[in-house]
């Protein structure tokens, strides 16, 4: 139609609208599995909120400052939420499509890979943020917060920064369908709890094992949790909070290149060894 | 130039068990602008991965695809810009409605909403399609309907070139004479070249200027109808196109469509 006349910026532009547009009508589409995730997130993180006034019954609880430690289980219970959320929405690009039996119809179209993910990546982030937002008034209600102290403008950079890492992150793990379509889905699961084992969402990092802890220093998670914790709970501002934004800052310029990387090996070889045809 | 050219087009699969299967065997053929070209074949004979490797979502083994003179696997994101297909199954956005379903399609494509708009309910007119039912969820609508959709959505991008991978399969009657009867008009009123895939005789014979017919990867033959049922003619008669089909794959129209992948 008219598309051929516009200058290639804008067509990309109309098209990233249109990835967000698509996943917002999908999203009103399964309402009810909306109001459900929305339920379990909250419970969830209530829940694990309440192990910390559980901690109050316990011997040698006096030396417990049991008001700072809900306040930081619900933190971790948060921002793992908003997350892995993002790693999740961005790992299923393929697989979802997939199931629709889309994949191909996207894969033809003329917009760029980078389009295409980057209206995904959008998506989650504003979806994270909405999802998030809500559980966290829930729980304000809920319980008595100590964040007297909080620089939330701090949190929320080190969130912002954190999030395009885990956006370069979910591309990588949304290359998995692509090597394997039976497969690769289960591998992004694995990388999900890893990543939920590491990072030091519910306890800090010194708990684990040596080798865990190695691990930790590769996940974008560890960073944005001490950040937000530190912003949150002891209201350090953004100078301070360079130690967590650096090494933010280093994985969202190594992990977005790679991962649109890695993604166009893995559509060559999907395209090579015919396997974007549609399964399941 | 050509809408469309292949030189020498290979493919082949590995399966699970190492076994190699040869699904493009030195295909060549071309399609000249505002020409509709069909490919008659069983199914497991190439036609998919022939309409695959066109719209670039499988890469040759070797051989050259030209779409408009542009190499499509050097510069695919060029050639897909002036292409759209159809497939035999109408893949959409199930929970999604017609409406929303073409709205991102054109999308995809750089059309905005505002654009589109007057322009799918100029298309959905055409195809007899009522526009009421265009927010309903595209599971709630028939397999014709959903593929009279599918064909609005390419439509909707104004392709230069159509792909069109046995639209009309698994179609009751009438929804069968719908599609093919827009895919007629496409035919008349757009300045689009057109491949078809089929093995539909009366739909490659009405339709098309010129037939081919596919059988394991080659392209047997490619000329006009009449040219091609005379090639395949015993005994000085004229063979049906369901004759010569037989005659030159070895297959019936029934085994045609039966026969798995």
């Amino acid at each position: 139609m008219h598309n051929r006349l516009k200058p290639r910026w804008l067509v990309e532009m109309i098209a990233v609208w249109g990835y967000v547009q698509r996943n917002y009508f999908l999203t009103k589409r399964y309402f009810m599995w909306e109001v459900v995730w929305l339920t379990f997130t909250t419970v969830n993180a209530m829940s694990i909120t309440f192990i910390g006034a559980g901690a109050a019954q316990r011997p040698g609880a006096e030396a417990i400052n049991i008001q700072e430690y809900m306040t930081f289980l619900l933190i971790g219970a948060l921002i793992w939420s908003y997350l892995s959320m993002i790693f999740d929405i961005l790992s299923e690009t393929v697989q979802w499509e997939r199931w629709e039996g889309t994949i191909e119809y996207t894969f033809m179209s003329p917009t760029s890979r980078v389009t295409h993910l980057l209206g995904m990546g959008v998506y989650a982030v504003v979806y994270g943020i909405i999802r998030t937002a809500i559980v966290l008034g829930v729980a304000m209600l809920a319980f008595d917060l100590d964040l007297s102290e909080a620089n939330y403008w701090a949190a929320l950079v080190v969130l912002a920064v954190c999030s395009i890492s885990l956006v370069g992150f979910g591309v990588v793990a949304a290359v998995m369908p692509l090597l394997s379509p039976e497969k690769g889905q289960q591998v992004t699961y694995i990388v999900s709890a890893l990543l939920l084992l590491v990072s030091g969402v519910y306890y800090p990092i010194k708990v684990l094992p040596e080798w865990m802890q190695v691990m930790a220093q590769f996940s974008p998670v560890t960073y944005a949790l001490e950040g937000s914790r530190a912003a949150l709970l002891g209201g350090v501002g953004l100078s301070q909070l360079w130690g967590s934004i650096w090494p933010l800052l280093v994985m969202g310029v190594v992990f977005v290149p790679m991962g649109l990387f890695v993604f166009h090996l893995g559509e060559n070889y999907a395209k090579r060894t015919g396997k974007l045809k549609r399964s399941g | 130039m050509k809408a469309l050219e292949l030189r020498e087009v290979e493919k082949s699969f590995k399966k699970r068990r190492g076994e190699v299967v040869c699904a493009l065997d030195s295909v060549s053929l071309s399609v000249g602008k505002g020409e509709v070209v069909g490919i008659l074949g069983p199914n497991g004979s190439g036609k998919s991965t022939l309409v695959r490797v066109i719209s670039t979502l499988v890469l040759p083994d070797s051989g050259e695809v030209e779409v408009f003179g542009i190499d499509a696997t050097r510069h695919p994101k060029q050639v897909q810009r002036s292409m759209n297909r159809v497939s035999v199954e109408a893949s959409f956005f199930k929970k999604l409605s017609a409406m929303e379903n073409l709205l991102y399609g054109a999308k995809l494509y750089g059309v905005t909403s505002a654009e589109a708009r007057p322009r799918i309910k100029e298309i959905l007119d055409n195809i007899g399609f009522a526009q009421k039912r265009a927010t309903e969820p595209m599971e709630h609508l028939s397999r014709g309907m959903q593929q009279k959709i599918a064909l609005a959505r390419a439509l909707l991008t104004s392709p230069v070139l159509m792909l069109l991978d046995e639209p009309t399969t698994g179609l009751d009657p009438r929804s069968k004479k719908d599609v093919q009867a827009f895919i007629r008009r496409i035919r008349d009123a757009h300045d689009s070249s057109i491949l078809l895939c089929t093995h539909d005789m009366g739909e490659a014979e009405e339709l098309c200027d010129r037939v081919g017919i596919m059988m394991d990867g080659k392209i047997l033959a490619l000329e006009e109808a009449e040219e091609l049922k005379r090639r395949y003619a015993e005994n000085g008669s004229v063979p049906t196109m369901e004759e010569t089909f037989m005659a030159a794959t070895g297959y019936s129209v029934e085994e045609a469509s039966a026969e798995g992948d």
